[in-house]
């Protein structure tokens, strides 16, 4: 009970920030994430819209922001961090790396998704005389849509894991105050209160994610 | 309604070239059931992709109801798709949405108002027998109910034009027949011109009008189902349609009978392969037949029956008179020599 009176507040500043960066960054990152992997698929050679040196130039520059790991990106990108968000601390500084972080990520999970639709279904719908800017949005992203939910569950919970790193930039988080709590000033039973609550959110954000792809598949 | 004029398609491979399509000409009519058969790999379906588009010919054109189908003009080329349905082997169906959802999703798609969407959606249901099941999705029905709601999301655009690409070749035999009623009764109905491909020569016998018959990307043979079927020209079409002048029958059975008498083949087209012509011949004529082989098989409009039968008789003139005798009766022979 003790425990919980005196951590139970910290831990619970983190747990919000945790939220608010994850939640932050993953409505930015499906903004862009998403157009950028049908732009992917729509751009290659078996594409609607095939455009070799596009594909080519975006295929890269997911590549290159793949390899990197956070932390990396993190310090890579603080002087674009410094004139987009204005700052490079806090949580305002952070969202920025994690967004580089996410949306080359989601973007692949998108063009993988986008590919296990039935090119049977888009040759339908071209056969109607509908155009491909129609087909894309109402016929492609709604038949992958098990398959995106998926996705975004794959890059949540890469994105709890990723804002871990966000202590050192002082943005907090549950990652920073098992850190700072259970390694740095040794209060180990702090540093098991702020894994078991990632873990029950990992398992949450699992959980709910596999209902809603199960219930929107339909087959 | 549909011109194809002397249209190549060649696929360019790294090392070879494919001519999947070879200066095929076709003209089909409004209002007919014209069907082309082949052998996997003869070019048909690149045919039937080229009526609306989904492929370019390499050489040669497609003229659909006065215009041609020009895929470098987008726009127009859209216009000119509305007007063609087509339904697909497999079905092509979104998963997401009901029956009702995917006859209506493009419907909207294309301008069309709610309630415009709405009712025509209903219309095409009920014709194809599925309003019922509106709202139940692709995964819980059947094979020939799905291709039921791929016909009425066709439909409901209201085309001139309906192709079929292999569309019951997924489906059992029971299944494939009330698929083709129903292209049949849309044929009749609704005066759509249809144009099929299959492998299957039962389809083209039970509602096709005309056919032509695609080996190797060349078109082989083509004219009315019943012409074709009762005296096809040329040897590949004879082996495709199964009919050979030996029926199938063994040699060494049939050499015996070569020693006297005459094998001959018989056809028999329309009404009269229902009448008992053979049985009075040995009546009225002193021939006697014997019927070694063959079958009836029932078009779209008629029955034509082809028999192999042997006579035995006493002098020539006896035989000659038969023949001249089931002559007048619309049936033709033709002697089997081996």
């Amino acid at each position: 009970m003790s425990f919980i009176n005196e951590w139970g507040p910290t831990i619970w500043t983190g747990f919000l920030e945790t939220l608010t960066m994850t939640s932050i960054t993953l409505v930015i990152s499906v903004i862009l994430g998403i157009p950028l992997g049908v732009l992917l698929v729509n751009s290659s050679n078996q594409g609607l819209h095939p455009n070799k040196s596009l594909y080519t130039v975006v295929n890269w520059l997911v590549n290159i922001f793949r390899s990197l790991p956070f932390i990396i990106l993190l310090f890579l990108i603080l002087p674009l961090t410094k004139i987009i968000a204005g700052t490079t601390i806090g949580i305002r500084g952070v969202i920025l790396p994690l967004v580089f972080y996410c949306v080359p990520y989601l973007a692949r999970l998108v063009e993988s998704s986008i590919l296990e639709v039935d090119s049977g279904i888009i040759e339908a719908y071209q056969s109607m005389g509908i155009s491909n800017g129609k087909i894309i949005v109402n016929v492609v992203l709604r038949e992958a849509r098990s398959g995106l939910v998926r996705g975004l569950t794959i890059t949540t919970i890469g994105l709890v894991g990723a804002t871990a790193m966000a202590g050192l930039v002082g943005a907090g988080g549950l990652g920073d105050i098992a850190y700072q709590y259970g390694f740095q000033r040794y209060q180990p039973s702090v540093m098991y209160a702020t894994i078991v609550v990632l873990i029950v959110l990992v398992q949450i954000v699992q959980t709910v994610g596999d209902i809603c792809a199960k219930k929107l598949q339909r087959d | 309604m549909i011109e194809i004029k002397n249209v190549t398609k060649i696929y360019k491979d790294k090392e070879r070239e494919v001519k999947a399509v070879d200066d095929v000409s076709l003209n089909i009519k409004e209002g007919e059931i014209f069907g082309v058969i082949g052998y996997s790999g003869a070019g048909k379906s690149t045919l039937i992709r080229m009526i609306n588009g989904l492929e370019v010919p390499t050489t040669g054109e497609v003229i659909v109801d006065g215009e041609k189908i020009d895929p470098t003009d987008k726009k127009k080329l859209q216009r000119q798709r509305s007007r063609i349905g087509m339904i697909f082997q497999g079905y092509n169906l979104l998963k997401t949405a009901t029956v009702l959802e995917n006859v209506m999703l493009p419907l909207k798609l294309e301008g069309l108002e709610k309630e415009l969407a709405e009712q025509r959606s209903e219309k095409y249901l009920r014709i194809v027998d599925l309003w019922e099941q509106k709202d139940r999705y692709p995964a819980e029905l059947s094979g020939g109910q799905r291709q039921r709601v791929a016909i009425a999301r066709a439909l409901a655009h209201e085309p001139k034009i309906l192709l079929s690409d292999e569309a019951t070749s997924a489906l059992d035999p029971e299944t494939t027949e009330s698929i083709l009623k129903l292209l049949l009764k849309i044929n009749q109905e609704l005066h759509i011109t249809i144009f099929l491909i299959t492998h299957e020569l039962d389809v083209i016998q039970r509602v096709c009008d005309r056919v032509a018959v695609l080996a190797k990307g060349k078109l082989i043979e083509q004219g009315n189902v019943l012409d074709v079927f009762t005296n096809p020209e040329k040897e590949a079409t004879k082996k495709f349609i199964g009919i050979t002048d030996t029926m199938g029958v063994p040699l060494e059975i049939l050499k015996p009978y070569t020693t006297n008498g005459q094998l001959v083949v018989l056809k028999f087209i329309g009404q009269t392969a229902n009448e008992p012509i053979i049985a009075d011949l040995s009546a009225k004529y002193g021939v006697s037949p014997n019927i070694l082989g063959g079958g009836i098989g029932y078009l779209k409009k008629k029955a034509y029956g082809r028999l192999l039968v042997h006579f035995d008789f006493q002098g020539e003139k006896e035989f000659d008179d038969a023949m001249a005798g089931l002559r007048t009766q619309d049936i033709y022979y033709e002697r089997v020599e081996i």
